[in-house]
């Protein structure tokens, strides 16, 4: 059996220190916002974890399409790992949501855009997973993801501008908020550097994980095609 | 590709409207099940007048919603049983003609239901519901639905889970076709603007265009042997 790939075993290493340095970053380095205090704080991984989120989906379609025109086993490997971390991380990202919801909006949950796209991202992503587990053929249940994680995809953001047709009242602290958006504030130069080093730690988290998951993948396969052999 | 690809999308179609002329299965039960949704929504919500002018749109594209289901599910299945689907693969001619003759059949079948269902709730709830702008909509709506909905089936009928997969497949991708119908079906209802709800049009346009032709080139992977 092969043994963890050395660069991999850096990227480790490099993805624990950024997320150390990250969370210090956070509570130590970036100033406590004025109205919010520190609930304001999650801030810096909910967005980090919504930014992984949709990188995640949006590999999974990219995989999707790639494995449509080569049909090359990997890639099925290579979407269903995406798939996997994007739940997780698109999870993270709501949960952390409603953390701060709580005593900014007075709400665990409202039906605005963001949210709503989120939840129905999920759902996509679970249906996904229930197709897969219904089909047994190797090769249709990888054309049926392929073909599925590329729907999904694209009608994310057909959902996130159907919502959005509807006021919002999530906060937009990239950009112009819509009047009647509550909870925003400006960032200071501390906080948006921290806020960057924390979707920079997130991607490496991100690119380990899917590392991790696609050498998982394959390990399966190995031990699938051992199993195989042993039955003849 | 031309003249001949229209025939075998022709064939297709005619192939699904004769054979439901037969035997009514399909068209009776999306029927049946329609008015019982209606019916159902009559006591769940207490349609009284005054609710009724909010959620008549809601209640009409929920109602189609779930008897395209039903339908797609049939329509696929059917071919999937009887070894049809094999046959159709064998003839030689290019396989998205059976996706969009496929299609157009489930489309004629949604607009046969809504075609009855939108009088009988005219009637049972005494509101005129003959507004050519709801129509439009209807048509653009059910267009996208059945879109989506036909790859989908296609799917989901060569799965293990096939009875309980439509539906988990297809819903959540047809939400932005869920919200723009509901919402441009009450404005033309109340009455709004057609500047208003243009935005919403739009929307139902675009997405029948993305995926029409997502549909049309990945339907080649869902039926491959």
């Amino acid at each position: 059996m092969e043994s963890k790939p050395r660069s991999l075993k850096i990227l480790d290493a490099v993805t624990l220190i950024l997320l150390l340095i990250a969370t210090l970053l956070v509570f130590f380095f970036a100033p406590l916002e004025a109205v919010m205090g520190l609930v304001q704080k999650v801030f810096y991984f909910h967005v980090a974890a919504g930014w992984v989120g949709m990188l995640s989906f949006m590999i999974a379609a990219f995989a999707g399409v790639a494995y449509l025109r080569a049909s090359h086993h990997k890639w099925d490997i290579v979407g269903l790992a995406a798939v996997e971390i994007g739940m997780v991380f698109a999870f993270i990202n709501i949960v952390t949501g409603s953390i701060w919801a709580r005593p900014i909006w007075n709400t665990w949950w409202t039906w605005d855009p963001r949210l709503t796209t989120a939840t129905i991202m999920m759902l996509i992503y679970a249906a996904y997973f229930m197709l897969r587990s219904g089909i047994e053929d190797p090769d249709r249940r990888a054309r049926f993801s392929a073909v599925y994680t590329i729907i999904g995809f694209l009608s994310v953001p057909l959902t996130f501008f159907s919502a959005r047709l509807f006021r919002t009242i999530h906060p937009i602290v990239i950009g112009t908020n819509q009047p009647g958006a509550e909870g925003a504030f400006d960032m200071t130069g501390r906080m948006l550097a921290t806020f960057l080093f924390g979707l920079l730690t997130f991607t490496f988290i991100f690119a380990d994980l899917l590392w991790h998951r696609i050498r998982l993948g394959r390990l399966a396969d190995t031990v699938e095609q051992l199993k195989m052999k042993t039955m003849e | 590709m031309g003249l001949r690809y229209l025939h075998a999308i022709r064939a297709v179609l005619w192939k699904d409207l004769s054979a439901e002329l037969r035997g009514r299965e399909m068209l009776s039960a999306m029927l049946v099940f329609a008015l019982l949704v209606i019916l159902v929504f009559n006591f769940a919500l207490e349609l009284d007048a005054k609710t009724r002018a909010n959620v008549t749109s809601g209640v009409l594209w929920v109602t189609f919603a779930f008897a395209g289901t039903l339908g797609l599910n049939r329509s696929m299945a059917m071919e999937k049983d009887r070894g049809c689907l094999d046959g159709l693969l064998l003839a030689p001619v290019d396989r998205s003609a059976i996706y969009f003759g496929k299609a157009l059949s489930n489309l004629v079948f949604m607009l046969v239901v809504e075609a009855i269902v939108l009088p009988v709730y005219s009637l049972l709830y005494n509101t005129n519901l003959f507004n050519p702008g709801l129509i439009l909509v209807i048509l653009l709506g059910s267009i996208g639905y059945v879109a989506v909905g036909t790859l989908l089936a296609a799917m989901a009928v060569q799965t293990r889970t096939r009875d309980i997969l439509l539906p988990i497949l297809l819903f959540p991708v047809v939400i932005p076709v869920l919200i723009a119908a509901v919402k441009a079906s009450s404005g033309f209802l109340q009455g709004i603007a057609i500047a208003d709800i243009w935005s919403w049009l739009n929307l139902l346009i675009v997405y029948d265009v993305i995926f029409i032709t997502v549909a049309f080139m990945v339907f080649d992977y869902i039926v491959e042997e």
